[in-house]
């Protein structure tokens, strides 16, 4: 089915069993243990061995010899297999720094070995044995000292835009803000650590993994092990955590993958956690400058967002600028991205690449603006509403209520009560509101799906969708069921495995509403099938109550069906409306935080996101993203950083104990609404994304609250005590 | 982990006879900090000796009117008990001050006692470090420091100990009592139980071969108001940037010790006569010998704002 035109009514609008707050059908399996997480595999027939993963303890240079003698000498031991002994392999298309093969290092921590036995510990005890020489290169692993030698980036990443004459308009400009921001290397931290059992059975390979995209994956470990892809057989129906860790084959899966080979024996492995911050990807740090010009009135007239990142050769830049090409009014605009050549881990998507660091700047930027404007900074984000896409005036947004959102989050939240800067006391504690807009686009890929009818009358899909924690079985059990109008418990949907039609995947904000749509296609397939079958003129055709009613015909599901079954296959095809309509989602953040006189510890006291973005297709799972991407946003604003050591090129708090992410007493309130909304241009479910909108503005949103708490104004996340220090009130 | 062997001690003297013996083994308590580092080979011991079936479990009153605590009480138990949590509050909101309540299930008051540092280079064995590897080097001086000493450091390591209960402790002038390999017993005063780490940062206290700590004897009752300020990043299960742990009477005089900055919990008795006149000339003489980083630097404003609110909060 191809999306092409608005859509009508259709049976999702019934809103039987979509938009309902259903809990997770997959809960209770969670809950008590029974999901199979991917290093859980375990069939007792067969006899599992074990890797472990040896880094490289450069990040520059080449691999000159690996002595494994010790190794292989060492109790349990069945093989090692090194980067040296494979040679050179085959790069996949995803992948920016290669994952194993060959003398080449890129970066620290980069896969140089695994060690096989048969138990986890006789691997990890062997692995410690291994001597490698290298020959260290000096690499460039500071982004501020290599900013001057950053470069535009291939156009495929769009890295320039530009609308109306900014240099004239922000010369004219009687207010102007000219600011540098800058965001940090991030880890995504994700609890399940990224691992993978690989079996062979001759030239075929099954690997249970943790991914977020099943066909990336099997296409790329195709790719890197140099086999046809329909050799390749990946599952993956649980996943604990990926936030864009997870998008991209790893060096689990190809280690597992040769390891298996070697001994001809399944094998497990797991990237231990301090090799994860290294070994995989990471948010990759920006440098932001914005400036801003308006008239007295808070109207802008001039707007230019540039940002510097980093990453290997190959790579991408950090999307940083994306937001603020629609965000914001104003006829004279730039944006521009330069990308450095730097030698750490490389740089890739995490939690809402782009928007998230993006807004994280932008969003201060138009808190300063609306202070020297002496405006209220919602009246300045209102008064600086769009309908239209300001680059291409004649290019409207589909839907969008940023207005709604910011006015409903002002009055719920209290936003009148909001203290002059740096005014509110409470005891040792300095109070302060801050508000930033939330914005992330909403984008859509093809997703496929096979929904079979037995003689049950059960309902089953079968996509290789994958539910990241996010409850993706839950809302595509909630579409088949309303789509065939049955109940919830008579659908069974069964998600990750490589063998089923290929999906949208987990990413992006894009998984929800493209795999239910892929859903929702091949449930029109199926009910044609239904009615063909039966003979029934479709016009008049219900599907409810189990039953297919046409007239005075009544036939129910599981007779309709018969024991031979019925099966509806289809894939979700995108028109162009996403090119003749901007499609985005629209939020609120509103903050409150308390920042410690004396120490400059900021605590976050509530928080409130208001949000449009579409049909919420499920309530619970769909504020449980929001509520999780709000902390996201507090990790960020206050403690997540990877920190760079700059003369060896490696991130060093490289554990859980060292990146801090936030706790339960970090988090003590949180408020999620959603707008009543649907936008037909979106797709037949009228949804879009929500889960990475829930981030987007949020760590500015506290940066701003904690400006409105000291009037002290920290452009640097995260906002850390040691950056408040200096400018708080003397207590001695 | 490298293989090892392991045993359950019967009684103290059999433990620290066995410990003496065998120059590559360890006591294990709670194990909460020693099975991290074998796992990741910064600790290879070759022989673990369990000592939690010794006992040395229970909280008495000593006869002197002070509080003698087990070596193996968990940090749980002993930061509820109700003589703790009434004369000597300070080790008690030391205590849920750290790490997490699992953690506090196992660990042990002997076991905190010899907890080893969190610096990230100690904890990464593809770096240098001169506590893990003697003479190879720090790597942590000229690298990422925010976390690391101010005081008390040297050329050789700046790592700090990461005690929350030893703060406490050195405040409220524990001893702490062990038997050697001989059964020979010694009460050592908090004060001179860790060594500063000079030239020789792998060797990190004044016990020797075999010697097992027994327990912690705390004087009687000192009054005075406890307050314990743990200053973060996050408000819970990390590491002090800074703490402060102090007993301060009504007259303004008092006993502190700063946690967070240094390779011991770090007190100057000299400071504390002059905590009348407040906040900044107190932690003027705890810093003076301060040779902080760029990355730490902080600390030292930190360590004087952080002692002014508690000195505030203990005359409120």
């Amino acid at each position: 089915m191809e999306f092409d035109k608005p859509a009508t009514t259709n049976p999702i609008d019934q809103l039987k069993v979509v938009g309902k707050p259903v809990h997770r059908i997959d809960g209770e399996s969670k809950t008590t243990g029974r999901a199979i997480y991917a290093y859980e595999w375990h069939d007792p027939k067969v006899a599992y061995a074990y890797g472990y993963p040896v880094g490289s303890s450069i990040a520059k240079g080449r691999v000159l010899s690996i002595d494994s003698a010790a190794v292989r000498k060492a109790p349990g031991v069945l093989g090692v297999v090194t980067t040296l002994d494979v040679g050179d392999l085959e790069k996949g298309k995803y992948n920016t720094a290669k994952l194993f093969g060959g003398s080449e290092v890129q970066h620290y921590h980069q896969a140089v070995a695994v060690v096989i036995a048969e138990t986890f510990e006789q691997a990890r005890a062997a692995a410690a044995l291994i001597r490698i020489d290298y020959a260290a290169e000096k690499g460039r692993f500071d982004l501020k000292a290599e900013k001057t030698s950053a470069k535009t980036p291939e156009p495929s990443t769009e890295p320039e835009s530009a609308a109306g004459d900014f240099q004239a308009a922000f010369s004219a400009a009687p207010i102007t803000l000219d600011a540098e921001y800058t965001t940090p290397d991030q880890s995504h931290a994700m609890m399940e650590p990224h691992a993978s059992i690989a079996a062979w059975n001759g030239d075929e390979i099954t690997l249970w993994t943790s991914s977020q995209m099943i066909d990336w994956w099997r296409t790329d470990l195709a790719t890197t092990l140099g086999i046809e892809k329909e050799k390749v057989h990946l599952m993956s129906p649980f996943i604990g955590g990926g936030f864009g860790g997870k998008l991209f084959l790893r060096a689990d899966a190809v280690l597992a993958a040769l390891a298996a080979k070697k001994i001809g024996r399944p094998v497990k492995v797991a990237l231990p956690r301090p090799m994860i911050p290294n070994n995989t990807t990471h948010r990759p740090a920006t440098i932001q400058r914005i400036r801003i010009g308006a008239e007295r009135s808070g109207k802008i007239t001039a707007i230019a967002h540039e940002s510097w990142s980093g990453d290997l050769p190959g790579g991408g830049p950090e999307p940083a600028v994306m937001q603020t090409r629609l965000l914001y009014a104003g006829e004279n605009r730039i944006t521009a991205m330069k990308l450095a050549t730097l030698d750490l881990p490389e740089g890739n998507a995490m939690r809402a690449p782009g928007e998230a660091p993006g807004l994280m700047a932008l969003e201060i930027a138009m808190d300063e603006m609306a202070e020297k404007l002496g405006m209220d900074p919602i009246e300045f984000r209102i008064l600086n509403d769009t309908q239209v896409d300001p680059e291409n005036p004649e290019r409207p947004f589909s839907y969008r209520d940023l207005v709604g959102c910011l006015k409903l989050g002002a009055q719920k939240f209290g936003w009148d009560k909001r203290p002059r800067t740096g005014t509110k006391r409470e005891g040792n504690w300095m109070v302060g509101m801050g508000v930033a807009a939330a914005f992330r686009n909403n984008l859509v890929m093809p997703s496929g799906a096979r929904v079979k009818l037995d003689a049950e009358g059960t309902v089953t899909v079968e996509t290789d969708m994958t539910d990241i924690g996010t409850g993706s079985y839950t809302i595509i059990a909630q579409t088949a069921a309303e789509m065939m109008g049955v109940t919830v418990d008579k659908v069974a949907v069964q998600l990750g495995d490589s063998r089923f039609p290929v999906s949208a995947g987990s990413g992006g904000q894009f998984g929800a509403n493209s795999a239910t749509s892929g859903v929702y296609a091949a449930c029109v397939k199926l009910r044609e099938a239904i009615t063909a079958k039966l003979g029934i003129n479709s016009t008049d055709v219900v599907f409810e109550d189990g039953q297919v009613k046409s007239g005075s015909r009544v036939v129910s599901l599981a007779e309709a069906a018969g024991p031979d079954g019925l099966v509806g296959e289809d894939t979700m095809e995108w028109g162009d409306l996403t090119k003749t309509h901007q499609q985005s989602t629209f939020g609120g953040h509103f903050v409150e935080v308390g920042v410690d006189v004396a120490t400059g510890e900021t605590r976050i006291r509530r928080m409130l996101a208001v949000c449009a973005a579409g049909r919420i297709l499920n309530p619970i799972t769909a504020r449980s993203q929001v509520i999780g991407a709000m902390t996201m946003g507090a990790g960020g604003a206050l403690m997540e950083e990877l920190s760079v050591d700059t003369r060896h090129g490696f991130f060093v708090n490289h554990d859980l104990a060292g990146y801090e992410v936030p706790v339960h007493a970090d988090i003590p309130h949180q408020e999620v609404i959603f707008l009543d909304e649907t936008d037909p241009y979106s797709s037949p479910m009228k949804a879009k994304g929500v889960g990475e909108l829930g981030l987007c503005g949020v760590s500015a949103a506290i940066a701003n609250a904690i400006y409105n708490a000291t009037g002290v104004r920290v452009r640097d996340y995260p906002i850390t005590l040691d950056k408040l220090l200096e400018k708080l009130p003397d207590v001695a | 982990m490298r293989a090892f062997s392991y045993e359950r001690a019967t009684s103290v003297e059999a433990a620290a006879k066995a410990a003496a013996r065998n120059p590559e083994a360890k006591f294990i308590a709670g194990g909460t900090n020693i099975l991290d580092l074998m796992k990741l080979e910064i600790e290879q011991p070759s022989h673990l000796i369990d000592v939690n079936g010794l006992g040395l479990d229970t909280i008495e009153k000593t006869s002197d009117g002070g509080l003698r605590i087990g070596a193996f009480v968990r940090n749980t138990d002993l930061a509820a008990n109700e003589t703790v949590r009434r004369d000597y509050a300070l080790l008690s909101r030391a205590l849920v001050a750290g790490a997490s309540g699992q953690l506090r299930n196992k660990a042990t008051t002997a076991g905190n006692l010899l907890q080893r540092t969190r610096c990230p280079y100690f904890y990464d064995p593809n770096q240098p470090c001169n506590k893990r590897q003697p003479g190879s080097g720090c790597s942590a001086i000229g690298g990422f420091t925010r976390q690391l000493g101010v005081v008390g450091v040297s050329d050789a390591c700046i790592a700090t100990h990461p005690s929350d209960m030893a703060v406490a402790m050195r405040a409220l002038d524990a001893v702490v009592e062990t038997t050697g390999a001989t059964g020979e017993k010694r009460a050592i005063p908090i004060a001179d139980l860790h060594r500063l780490p000079g030239d020789t940062p792998h060797i990190e206290t004044v016990l020797e071969r075999g010697e097992l700590i027994t327990g912690v004897v705390l004087p009687k009752p000192a009054g005075g108001k406890h307050i314990y300020r743990k200053v973060r990043d996050r408000a819970s299960y990390a590491f002090a940037l800074v703490s402060v742990g102090a007993v301060v009477h009504p007259d303004g005089t008092g006993s502190i010790a700063i946690g967070g900055i240094a390779p011991k919990p770090w007190r100057i008795e000299a400071a504390e006569s002059e905590l009348p006149k407040g906040a900044r000339t107190a932690s003027a003489i705890l810093l003076a010998d301060a040779r902080p980083t760029e990355h730490n630097r902080f600390k030292v404003d930190l360590v004087e704002r952080t002692l002014g609110a508690v000195l505030a909060e203990a005359r409120g």
